[in-house]
């Protein structure tokens, strides 16, 4: 039992150490700068250039994340200080079983609805799209982030002391006035540990948002341009990462990118969240 | 009270702006639900989940997802037994260590809430990585071993919680009647929680059936069943995905019947996992 104990630690350090390994290869042909920052992605060439994913990534996870925030917030709130105890109940479930549903079930309904609606508004905007873009992306991740804010801001308001909304419903504030200066003020650190922990779900992401971005190697211009994920590029391309020299080694490379941006994001979210638990019990 | 209509004003409006956003959240969450109903059900029929798909996943017009279905079901089936034996001994572990105060369990919660984090297309690739190092090809094989790390965290730290909740006073007596503490564990912990541990079992399997990004490198696609775990093998996820791109709206059908048994699939095993669950509590001593 002891021996099993180790297993948790050794994965995580061999996956960090495998990506690493195989990126080596194009790590010390290549500044790291260059790839970062190299916008032509032409692996038959050579040239491996990984910046319009990265942005890619960022403008669909970014737009996501302000569309989601907001939303996720506002219902927290309202399950947690407003709504009946068995409306809470009930809601909490839904989300909870909603909280299951397979990325790929968000992308078939993206598909479906959301790339012609998306289509549709870039005409009554006067633009073209293809409907498959950022912003069609970001909804779906939107969607399907949801849960993950919407669950831990439950958890920490819930954690935030039941006198302390007494104390300042009792001195004449309004429920709204105690949510602002009360709830939020104390659970600041939690929601933001929600967020973090929403967007770096959303980042890593795969197949939901392969299925609706539109995947061209560009830098988007705007919401209704299409882009390319790192996480898409490393899905899309596997089948032909071995028969072209370097490939292998570049789509490790954005694996590794990947895991690092979201370890760093994840773990921090986590620290704050033992933490706030910690000083409830 | 000059401002008591304006804070009164203040209340009103961002009630009615957090009534907007819960029904955002709940009426998205239907919406998509509803979809894959109303699309997914009128394609299922007999022979979609009793046949195979007829002159290929991609351009044959004929057939069903049988191999989808059950190639989904063997990989998380084996992946969840797989994670299982995995878990228990670590979540028990966990549990004798927590007592002793030792730093060994928080570290290995902190290095399972790392795996937790990983996303699945990460999995994908580093499951990749190993088979080209032993040589092995996508198969039902690497599929399972690599769904089963991905869901090792979820379902150790589920178990995790389960097995904490368990009175204290309880491991005491049975401590004081001088059991070990590995009969303790086995004896007493794992009989007390046995319908938590099953929940967490149906969440780590709820995962492992949804996850598509892993599967893609690792348990590949095929149109048969798998007959040996060297074969590749279908997924429920991948039959949608793949399905879903072809201009025949016959095969489209097959991805929307596809994404409706999986969404089925996975309810069903949520609601089994939230019965379990409030059993358990009915039981525990409080």
């Amino acid at each position: 039992m002891r021996l099993i104990s180790f297993l948790p630690g050794l994965l995580v350090v061999l996956i960090l150490f495998g990506l690493y390994y195989k990126s080596r290869g194009i790590l010390g042909l290549k500044p790291l700068t260059s790839l970062l920052f190299g916008s032509e992605w032409k692996p038959l060439k050579g040239s491996f250039g990984f910046f319009p994913f990265i942005l890619g990534t960022f403008w669909v996870t970014l737009t996501a994340m302000i569309l989601a925030v907001p939303v996720s917030l506002l219902t927290a709130i309202y399950l947690s200080e407003y709504a009946p105890r068995s409306v809470r109940g009930a809601a909490k479930s839904f989300v909870d079983l909603l909280s299951g549903i397979p990325s790929v079930v968000f992308g078939v309904w993206g598909v479906l609805m959301v790339v012609p609606f998306v289509a549709k508004l870039a005409g009554w905007l006067g633009t073209y799209s293809s409907g498959y873009s950022v912003l069609s992306g970001a909804v779906v991740l939107a969607i399907m982030v949801f849960p993950t804010i919407i669950l831990v801001c439950l958890e920490v308001f819930a954690a935030v002391p039941r006198d302390l909304r007494d104390a300042s419903l009792a001195l004449g504030a309004t429920r709204w006035e105690t949510v602002k200066h009360v709830v939020l003020r104390k659970g600041a650190p939690g929601v933001f540990a929600a967020v973090v922990l929403g967007f770096s779900r959303a980042f890593g992401e795969t197949m939901a948002v392969l299925m609706v971005v539109g995947n061209m190697a560009q830098v988007p211009k705007s919401l209704f341009d299409s882009a390319y994920p790192l996480p898409a590029l490393i899905a899309n391309n596997y089948g032909e990462m071995m028969s072209v020299p370097l490939y292998d080694s570049a789509l490790m490379l954005a694996a590794l990118v990947l895991l690092l941006v979201v370890l760093v994001f994840n773990l921090g979210a986590r620290i704050t969240l033992t933490r706030i638990e910690r000083r409830v019990e | 009270m000059g401002n008591h209509r304006r804070r009164r004003a203040e209340e009103r409006f961002f009630k009615a702006l957090m009534i907007i956003a819960t029904g955002i959240v709940m009426g998205s969450l239907l919406l998509i639900v509803g979809t894959i109903v109303v699309k997914g059900f009128p394609a299922l029929n007999l022979d979609m989940i009793t046949k195979t798909p007829k002159g290929g996943y991609y351009l044959g017009k004929e057939g069903g997802i049988l191999n989808a279905i059950l190639g989904s079901l063997y990989l998380a089936g084996g992946a969840t037994l797989l994670a299982f034996l995995l878990s228990l001994p670590l979540a028990l572990f966990l549990d004798m260590e927590t007592r002793s105060k030792s730093g060994a369990a928080l570290r290995v919660r902190f290095a399972l809430d790392v795996l937790w984090g990983i996303p699945s297309i990460v999995y994908g690739a580093f499951g990749f990585l190993i088979m080209a190092l032993v040589g092995l090809r996508a198969s039902l094989l690497a599929g399972i071993i690599i769904v089963a790390l991905l869901e090792l965290p979820i379902m150790a730290r589920s178990m995790d919680e389960v097995v904490r909740l368990v009175p204290a006073a309880l491991k005491d007596a049975s401590a004081s009647l001088g059991a070990t503490r590995l009969e303790t564990a086995v004896r007493v912990v794992l009989r007390q929680c046995l319908p938590g541990l099953l929940t967490a079992v149906l969440i780590a399997f709820g995962r492992g059936v949804g996850d598509a990004a892993s599967v893609l490198f690792t348990a590949g696609f095929t149109d048969s069943l798998p007959t040996s775990l060297f074969q590749p093998a279908a997924t429920l996820p991948l039959a949608i995905f793949f399905q879903l791109g072809t201009p025949f709206p016959e095969v489209r059908a097959r991805a929307y019947a596809s994404a409706a048994v999986l969404t089925l699939i996975i309810l069903i095993v949520s609601l089994a996992a939230r019965w379990l669950s409030r059993k358990l509590k009915k039981h525990t001593i409080q």
